[in-house]
C-alpha cells in the first residue's frame, strides 16, 4: 500500500494551491442562501471556471481538466484548506453531472455541462415530495406524454437551491399503471422559470431560503430533457443517490479543514479539558474519512464499482459534520449562540445532514441488509 | 498512490485465515488461559513459519522485514482468530533488539517462533511473562533482559492474558533502548489485532441474529438490532484505513489515531455483540467470550484512548 502522490499529482496540488492562494476572496462571501450571496457565489463559480478549476475531474471539452478522481480529492483538500467558499453549483456538479455522464446523451452533455461548470446555469434538485421523504417510490408528481415532450404536474418540496437556481432535475411518474411503485418513473430536467412553475421559498431553521416548494402545473418539457429511457428513472436515480451519499458530495477536504480549524479554536480557548476528547476524535474521524476515500478511489481505479458502502459513508460524514460544529459552538461558550458567527452557518447546514440524501436510518438499513446480509423486516 | 491491499497481501491474509481456522484456535486459547502452553506454542511456530514475526525482523537475522503493512495485515487475522500469547510484544521486542549487539542472539529465534518475547512498558505489566522466555524491560538506563523469574501472574480481564511484573535489573542488553520506535510497532500491531477482534465479533453476531428467532422472526430483522450492527460495521470500516495508513507512515500520531479508532470500534462492537447475544454472550463457555474479553484488554494495552488522543492533539494528523 502506498499513500504517496506521483510527481504530476504533486505538481497539480502545488498549482491548485498557488491559484487558490491568489484568488480565494479575503473576506467570506455572504451566505449563498441569500439573493446577494447567491450572486456572489455564482461569480466565484465563474472565476473558478475561467481557469478550469470548477470541475477538475471532468473532460476538458466540458470545462474540466480530465484530472481524475484522485486529483479531484487533492484539489478538494487544497480548496477547503484555503478557506474557499461553499459551492453553489454543487447540486448540479455532484448529482446531475454524474448521471449525465452515465446515462445522458452526447447532445445533453454538450448542452448542459459547460454552463453548469461556469455557474451560468445553477441547478436545484427536485427529488422530494410532501408524502415521499426517503421513500422515492411513493412519488406522485406526474409526467404526461404530449407532442414532442411531456407535461409535468404536481408538487416537489425541500428542493435545495430552488429559491435562486435556474433549472432543476427530478423524478416523475410517467406510467401510473406500472405494476410496482418504483417502476414507471422518468428522470427529467426542467426550467424553474418555465410557464406553469411556481417556486415558494421555505426558510430553514435560520430563516434563510435554503430550499423551496416547487408547484408544477402543465409544465412542458421537451423530449431532449429526458435522461435515459422513460420509465427507467428509478434505476438512474439510484445511481445518482449513491453519488450523493458517497464521496462526491462531501469530499474529505472539507472535514479535514474544519477539524484543523476546530483544533485551532480549542487552543485559542486555552485547550479546555472538557472538549479535549471531542476535538481529538474529530481530527481522527476526519483523517479516517480521508483515508477511506483514498481506499475507495484506489478500488475504483482498479475497476471496482462502489455499492452500498456509500451508505456507511453518508452516516459517517453527516455525524462527523454535526459533531465538529457542535463541539465548536460549545467551545465558543455564550458566543456560540451568535447566528452570524463563522461556525453558525456550518452548524445549521450540518443539522440537515442526517436527514437529507436518505435519512441515516435508511442508510443503516442498507448497511445491515446489503453489507451484512441481515433479513429485511418491518421498519 | 494505491491505498488498497495488493493480491499478495490478500493471499497472505487468506492463508493465515485458513491456517488459524484449521488450527481450532478457540480451543488453543482456552488451553493458554489455563496455563497450558503446549498447543499455543505449536500454533505460534506455525504462525512464525508463515512469516509473521519475520516481518518485524531484518533479513540478516532470519526475517524478511521490516514490512509494517504486511504485519498489520497479519495482525488483523491474529485478532480475528483470538490467537493467544504475547504477539504484539514479540514484535516490540524485535524492534528493541534490532541493531544491538544482542540482535544475533535473539532475533533469529523470535523470527522462527522458537522463542516468545514479552516487554514490560516502564512501570507496567508484562503480558504472558510466564510463557515468554525473552522478557525485556526497557528503562531509562537501557534495555534489560529480566533473568529472574517474573512475579506471580495476575489474571487479566481477558483470561488468555496473564499479567506479571518483571524482576528488576537482570542483564543489560544495550545502553539506550529505542523504546519510542518499539512502542510504535507494538501499538500498530495491537491496533491491527483489535480491528481483527472487532471484525470477528461483528461476524459472529451477524450469524447469531440471522439464526436466532424471537416473536416468530429472526432477531436480525428488527431495525434496532440492525442499526447497532450497522454502526459497528461503520466504526470498524473507518478504523481500517487508519490502521493501514499508520502502517504506511509509521508516524506516532497516525499510529495513535489507529490505536484509538480500532480499539474503540472493537470495544463498542464487543458491547453490541454481548447485548445481541443475550445471556449466552455473558457466559465463559461460549466462544464469543474469547473476543469480548480481548477487546476490553486491548483497549488499554500499549496506549490508552487518552494517551492516543494526547498524541493526536499535540502532533496533528
Amino acid at each position: 500500500m502506498d499513500l504517496s502522490l506521483s510527481t504530476v499529482d504533486e505538481e497539480f496540488r502545488a498549482e491548485a494551491r498557488a491559484w487558490l492562494a491568489a484568488h480565494v476572496p479575503r473576506t467570506p462571501l455572504p451566505s449563498l442562501e441569500t439573493a446577494e450571496g447567491f450572486a456572489a457565489h455564482r461569480a466565484w463559480e465563474a472565476e473558478l471556471a475561467a481557469d478550469r478549476w470548477s470541475v477538475v475531474s471532468w473532460p476538458e471539452r466540458y470545462g474540466g481538466r480530465d484530472a481524475g478522481l484522485l486529483r479531484w480529492l487533492v484539489f478538494e483538500e487544497e480548496y477547503w484548506a484555503a478557506g474557499a467558499p461553499g459551492r453553489v453549483g454543487q447540486n448540479g456538479i455532484s448529482l446531475l453531472a454524474p448521471t449525465l455522464f452515465a446515462y445522458g446523451t452526447e447532445e445533453q452533455r454538450a448542452r448542459v455541462l459547460p454552463p453548469m461548470a461556469t455557474g451560468e446555469v445553477v441547478w436545484a434538485q427536485a427529488w422530494s415530495e410532501p408524502e415521499a421523504g426517503s421513500d422515492l417510490a411513493a412519488l406522485t408528481s406526474r409526467a404526461v406524454r404530449t407532442d414532442g415532450g411531456w407535461l409535468l404536474a404536481g408538487q416537489k418540496t425541500w428542493s435545495s437551491r430552488a429559491a435562486f437556481a435556474d433549472r432543476a432535475f427530478g423524478l416523475f411518474r410517467s406510467d401510473p399503471a406500472a405494476p410496482e411503485p418504483h417502476q414507471g418513473l422518468t428522470y427529467l430536467m426542467f426550467d424553474l422559470r418555465a410557464p406553469g412553475v411556481t417556486v415558494r421559498p421555505i426558510g430553514r431553521l435560520d430563516g434563510r431560503p435554503a430550499f423551496a416548494e416547487v408547484f408544477l402545473d402543465g409544465v412542458f418539457v421537451p423530449d431532449e430533457d429526458v435522461i435515459g429511457e422513460p420509465g427507467q428513472g428509478w434505476r438512474i436515480a439510484m445511481s445518482t443517490a449513491g453519488d450523493e451519499r458517497g464521496i462526491t458530495l462531501r469530499s474529505p477536504g472539507r472535514f479535514l479543514a474544519a477539524a484543523a480549524r476546530l483544533r485551532e479554536l480549542w487552543r485559542a480557548q486555552g485547550s479546555p479539558a472538557h472538549a479535549r476528547a471531542r476535538v481529538a476524535d474529530a481530527l481522527v474521524r476526519a483523517r479516517a474519512y480521508q483515508l477511506f476515500a483514498y481506499a475507495a478511489v484506489s478500488r475504483l481505479l482498479e475497476g471496482a464499482r462502489l455499492g452500498p458502502e456509500s451508505s456507511m459513508n453518508k452516516v459517517f460524514w453527516s455525524e462527523l459534520d454535526l459533531a465538529l460544529h457542535e463541539t465548536a459552538l460549545d467551545l465558543l461558550g455564550p458566543e456560540g449562540e451568535l447566528a452570524d458567527g463563522a461556525w453558525a452557518e456550518g452548524y445549521v447546514f450540518a443539522l440537515a445532514g442526517p436527514v437529507y440524501a436518505g435519512t441515516n436510518e435508511i442508510q443503516r438499513d442498507i448497511v445491515a441488509e446489503r453489507l451484512l446480509g441481515l433479513p429485511k423486516g418491518r421498519r | 498512490m494505491r491505498f488498497h491491499p495488493d493480491a499478495g497481501q490478500r493471499a497472505f491474509a487468506g492463508s493465515l485465515h485458513a491456517l488459524l481456522t484449521a488450527a481450532g484456535t478457540p480451543a488453543v486459547a482456552r488451553d493458554w488461559a489455563r496455563g497450558d502452553h503446549a498447543r499455543g506454542r505449536a500454533l505460534w511456530s506455525r504462525i512464525a513459519g508463515a512469516g509473521v514475526f519475520g516481518l518485524a525482523v531484518a533479513e540478516e537475522y532470519g526475517g524478511a522485514g521490516p514490512h509494517p503493512v504486511d504485519l498489520a495485515v497479519a495482525f488483523v487475522e491474529l485478532g480475528r482468530h483470538a490467537v493467544p500469547g504475547p504477539l504484539a510484544e514479540t514484535v516490540g521486542a524485535a524492534v528493541l533488539l534490532a541493531g544491538s549487539a544482542s540482535a544475533r542472539r535473539f532475533l533469529p529465534e523470535l523470527a522462527a517462533g522458537t522463542e516468545l518475547a514479552t516487554v514490560a512498558a516502564p512501570g507496567g505489566w508484562a503480558v504472558d511473562g510466564d510463557a515468554a522466555s525473552v522478557r525485556l524491560r526497557p528503562a531509562a538506563e537501557g534495555l534489560y533482559l529480566s533473568t529472574a523469574p517474573p512475579g506471580p501472574a495476575r489474571r487479566s480481564l481477558d483470561p488468555a492474558r496473564r499479567l506479571t511484573r518483571l524482576a528488576p535489573a537482570g542483564e543489560l542488553l544495550r545502553a539506550a533502548a529505542p523504546y519510542d520506535r518499539a512502542l510504535l510497532w507494538t501499538r500498530l500491531a495491537t491496533a491491527a489485532q483489535a480491528l481483527g477482534v472487532g471484525l470477528a465479533l461483528l461476524d459472529r453476531t451477524v450469524d447469531h441474529v440471522r439464526r436466532r428467532t424471537q416473536f416468530g422472526v429472526p432477531v436480525g430483522s428488527f431495525q434496532a438490532v440492525k442499526h447497532r450492527l450497522a454502526d459497528a460495521k461503520t466504526a470498524l470500516e473507518f478504523a481500517r484505513p487508519l490502521v493501514f495508513g499508520a502502517a504506511v507512515s509509521l508516524r506516532p500520531a497516525e499510529v495513535a489515531a489507529a490505536k484509538l479508532a480500532a480499539g474503540e470500534a472493537a470495544y463498542t462492537t464487543a458491547r453490541t455483540a454481548l447485548h445481541l447475544h443475550g445471556a449466552i454472550g455473558y457466559t465463559a463457555e461460549y466462544d464469543l467470550s474469547l473476543w469480548l474479553t480481548k477487546a476490553r484488554a486491548l483497549r488499554s494495552a500499549w496506549g490508552t484512548p487518552e494517551e492516543c488522543r494526547d498524541l493526536v492533539l499535540a502532533q496533528g494528523l
